[in-house]
């Protein structure tokens, strides 16, 4: 209980130093802040605008008010309005948000399903013909990045087998079997990257497990080959492979942003990207805010699972 | 050290190629020629023309150098940021290295491409702004190794016997200590290389990386997917490039952690004999 607790604690600070950081940031460029977000492509913005922007960001007033106001209102969920349409920002990702928890959703249990049992049985049959072959593909589908994969998947599914459709999205109340349809590809391809770090941690962590006195002893002692596996094996294989999930999560959440645009699957990363072209700061702000959370919840989330795994990282 | 040849020597090809592109007398890759758009491969241009009429092959080329000089660029800073960070708060361990090498773990807490992505919207897309925030991203990473492998070898004998020796802390850190940290170091700048190349055609794939008109891969697949149906092969060959460069540089940082990490070559060596 103790250990939950402070680990809730750790990760409420590391998000109030998140919140703290991207409050920040805009403070932290040289020059006016304001000045710098107008000007593009090297024309000066007129005066009148650069004040109306200042006031509108509320950098006018005095740097410790500028910072109680924002978390004022982040507790209040008030992420401050868009600078484009005036459209409240926190709505916005309210809308978009379960889109894409669903993508990341969809995305890590694939490459759990596919990761978990072909890395125990590569790490139990280590340097067999299936052990090389899942482990060359790893290695290869490492190196390829998600909108590379994405991409030329719908060169191939869509353009030239017309197989799948390119992308999109229909609500699932709506049509349940397109929805379902339309989420496989970019499922598929979110997930190719983390089916691979898990793979090869599956695999590696199998393999050290067991050679392990303790799988000896539980071999020997006449215990089915099954139960062995599954309660000594896999039990402590696991601890590293959650470790490695937890990790990788920030690479997948920044994928997400790619995938959702190779597929036009309507999530964050749509308003996300408009608002990085437009400069628009409040949105880029709120959004970045969430996902960053986001990642945090999902590192906590594992590291509880792993504690309730192994009673040693309880105690330490 | 023989798994280590056949990486090395792909990376180093691509490097070249990419060092010698000014040599090769190839078509200038920014000069457009709309009336030959998406113009097949033909003895001039052997890749072809892409949908601004520019030679692909010289695109190409030109694309690895823009990778390559973020990549390598991003990854030096952080590479000598980190690691005097970590040295120094390994060595003096007072309470202000602790906290400047805390410090730096906040930046783990952001997803790199939604960090990347912030600061793109402050600062406006480019390659200087690539270079800084890549390497912002990549401080903790050798901070951390340095930190760990140094705290490992300070309290080792022949550290004790350069003090002895009367020699000074600059002098035992940049002599002594550094040599003998350096595999693990090596190994996460070309993890970070390889990182920053994956990143850096990402985000010039969304329009927010390396600004038009310079070559760039990502730039490139970002193109071809407006000409998908008329031209395919236009997005092939950036995407064959892009791939076989982080290939080759996965590969390298496999073969170089098997020997920078003493425990794998010890299992390698004990398993031949």
């Amino acid at each position: 209980m103790d250990f939950v607790l402070r680990r809730v604690a750790t990760a409420a600070v590391l998000v109030c130093i998140v919140a703290s950081i991207v409050f920040l940031a805009i403070h932290l460029v040289p020059g006016d802040p304001a000045e710098i977000l107008l000007s593009a492509g090297g024309a000066a913005p007129d005066a009148a605008t650069v004040a109306e922007l200042r006031d509108r960001l509320g950098l006018n007033l005095p740097l410790q008010t500028q910072y109680a106001n924002f978390l004022i209102g982040v507790v209040h969920g008030d992420l401050g309005t868009s600078l484009v349409d005036d459209y409240p920002v926190l709505d916005e990702i309210t809308l978009r948000l379960p889109r894409t928890l669903e993508l990341i959703a969809a995305g890590t249990l694939l490459a759990i399903a596919v990761a978990l049992p072909a890395g125990t049985w590569a790490g139990l049959h280590r340097d067999g013909g299936f052990d090389r072959i899942a482990s060359g593909v790893a290695a290869f589908v490492l190196a390829i990045p998600v909108f590379v994969v994405g991409t030329l998947l719908v060169l191939l599914l869509a353009q030239t087998l017309h197989l799948m459709p390119a992308g999109g999205y229909v609500a699932f109340a709506k049509a349940p079997g397109q929805h379902l349809l339309l989420l496989a590809l970019p499922a598929v391809v979110i997930a190719k990257g983390l089916a691979a770090v898990l793979f090869r941690m599956t695999r590696s962590a199998v393999l050290d497990v067991s050679q392990r006195d303790y799988v000896r002893t539980a071999r020997a002692k006449g215990l089915r080959p099954f139960n062995v596996l599954l309660w000594h094996v896999l039990r402590n294989a696991l601890s590293p492979v959650l470790t490695v999930l937890g990790l990788h999560m920030g690479a997948l959440l920044g994928g997400t942003v790619l995938v959702e645009y190779v597929f036009n699957w309507p999530g964050l990363s749509t308003p996300l990207l408009r608002a990085v072209e437009s400069r628009d700061y409040p949105m880029v702000v709120g959004i970045v805010l969430v996902v960053s959370t986001l990642f945090l919840m999902i590192n906590l989330i594992t590291d509880l699972l792993r504690a309730a795994l192994d009673p040693r990282i309880r105690a330490a | 050290m023989r798994r280590l040849a056949l990486p090395a020597l792909l990376v180093a090809a691509i490097v070249l190629l990419a060092l010698a592109a000014p040599l090769l007398g190839l078509t200038d890759p920014v000069r457009q020629d709309v009336a030959r758009r998406l113009a097949s491969p033909s003895a001039t241009n052997l890749l072809g023309r892409d949908e601004f009429g520019r030679d692909v092959l010289s695109r190409l080329i030109w694309g690895a150098r823009t990778s390559l000089v973020v990549a390598f660029a991003s990854a030096t800073i952080a590479c000598l940021l980190g690691t005097l960070l970590g040295l120094c708060a390994a060595w003096f361990r007072g309470i202000g290295g602790i906290l400047a090498l805390g410090s730096t773990d906040i930046i783990l807490c952001f997803p790199p491409v939604l960090l990347a992505l912030l600061v793109v919207t402050l600062l406006g897309p480019g390659a200087f702004t690539l270079i800084l925030v890549l390497s912002v991203l990549f401080v903790p990473g050798f901070a951390r190794v340095t930190y760990g492998e140094v705290l490992l070898v300070r309290a080792l004998d022949y550290v004790e016997a350069a003090r002895a020796m009367g020699s000074s802390t600059p002098r035992i850190l940049l002599r002594t200590v550094l040599p003998n940290v350096a595999g693990p170091i090596l190994v996460q700048l070309s993890l970070a290389v390889a990182a920053a190349i994956v990143l850096e055609s990402g985000l010039s794939f969304l329009g927010l990386g390396v600004v038009p008109p310079s070559p760039s891969w990502g730039l490139m697949i970002r193109g071809a997917r407006t000409t998908l149906e008329q031209a395919p092969l236009l997005l092939v060959w950036p995407c064959a490039a892009l791939t076989l460069t982080i290939l080759a540089m996965n590969l390298l940082c496999d073969a170089l952690r098997d020997v920078a990490d003493p425990r794998s070559a010890a299992a390698l060596f004990s398993k031949r004999s």
